[in-house]
């Protein structure tokens, strides 16, 4: 019944009206299908992330490592770069991480200890005594971990090690290696290689979510 | 507050992010699926983080209750 009923009406005109059925049918279909697809795709995917870490002081090893092990614990690929001075975060001994507000007027110089309005007190001192007082930046460093402690922030060892539990990838930079004179050895063993930019580039292409730190 | 039966509890008490939220994560790795896990914390940011944090690795949390300074969670493991 159904072969008789096609082969009825003149060829040309059928053929067209056909092909304009069927291509309006297949829009349609292409389309739910296309979405219902493209979700799956998105649910089935493990997020990835890549971070390239280039500063080597005190405050700013916390965002690399508090970005990388929370979104492990999401269960997120993630692989961190370390260049330049982001390399001190690779160092066994991440004890001689300093901060200084030297040349750095957004950083708040607070007391970490005394009365409430003692610590509240934004201590404003001009970059030209910053500069003369015998082992100011030892001083502010502590100062800063002492207030990281009060807060109950983590270590950055602490969060470096959970990273590494949580299977994050911690990747050292061979040029600035070279460059700054750094010794294998100084570093961790677990760092998973030495490469350069153009192995990290395509990590970073394939990542969700990609940061310059 | 809602009473929740519970097979763990884990103190964050006093720590910040995004500590109270890995240890969330190493505690459920201890569980078994459908267990309950209670988590107190104090960081403020832990409310809107934990629910975060549920969505997206898809461990069910039950509830979320403030008990004087602190935030009490009850999170299945999926």
């Amino acid at each position: 019944m159904e072969m008789q009923a096609l082969r009825t009406p003149p060829a040309a005109a059928t053929d067209a009206a056909l092909d304009r059925a069927i291509n309006e049918r297949i829009d349609v279909l292409l389309e739910q299908r296309l979405e219902a697809k493209l979700a799956e795709i998105k649910a089935a995917k493990t997020p990835s992330m890549t971070i390239i870490a280039t500063k080597g002081t005190l405050d700013w090893a916390y965002p690399p490592f508090i970005l990388a092990s929370t979104a492990a614990a999401l269960g997120w690929n993630v692989s961190m770069f370390f260049t330049f001075y982001g390399l001190e975060l690779l160092k066994k001994d991440l004890r001689k991480l300093k901060v200084s507000p030297l040349g750095n007027p957004a950083m708040p110089m607070k007391m970490p200890m005394g009365p409430k309005w003692f610590r509240a007190i934004g201590w404003n001192i001009p970059n030209v005594v910053q500069s003369v007082i015998p082992a100011y930046e030892a001083f502010a460093t502590k100062m800063m971990k002492k207030t990281i402690k009060n807060n109950g922030v983590a270590e950055i060892a602490e969060l470096r090690s959970l990273c590494l539990e949580a299977g994050v990838e911690l990747i050292g930079c061979q040029m600035t290696v070279d460059l700054f004179g750094y010794k294998r050895a100084q570093f961790i063993p677990e760092v998973k290689e030495y490469v350069g930019a153009a192995t990290f580039l395509p990590m970073a292409k394939d990542a969700d979510v990609s940061l310059f730190i | 507050m809602t009473q929740v039966n519970f097979d763990k509890e884990l103190d964050a008490r006093g720590l910040s992010c995004p500590l109270p939220i890995l240890k969330t994560k190493k505690a459920l790795n201890d569980l078994m699926s459908g267990q309950v896990l209670k988590v107190v914390a104090t960081d403020p940011g832990s409310v809107k983080d934990m629910q975060a944090f549920a969505t997206q690795t898809g461990n069910p949390l039950l509830s979320t209750a403030e008990e004087g300074k602190a935030y009490v969670f009850f999170m299945q493991k999926k």
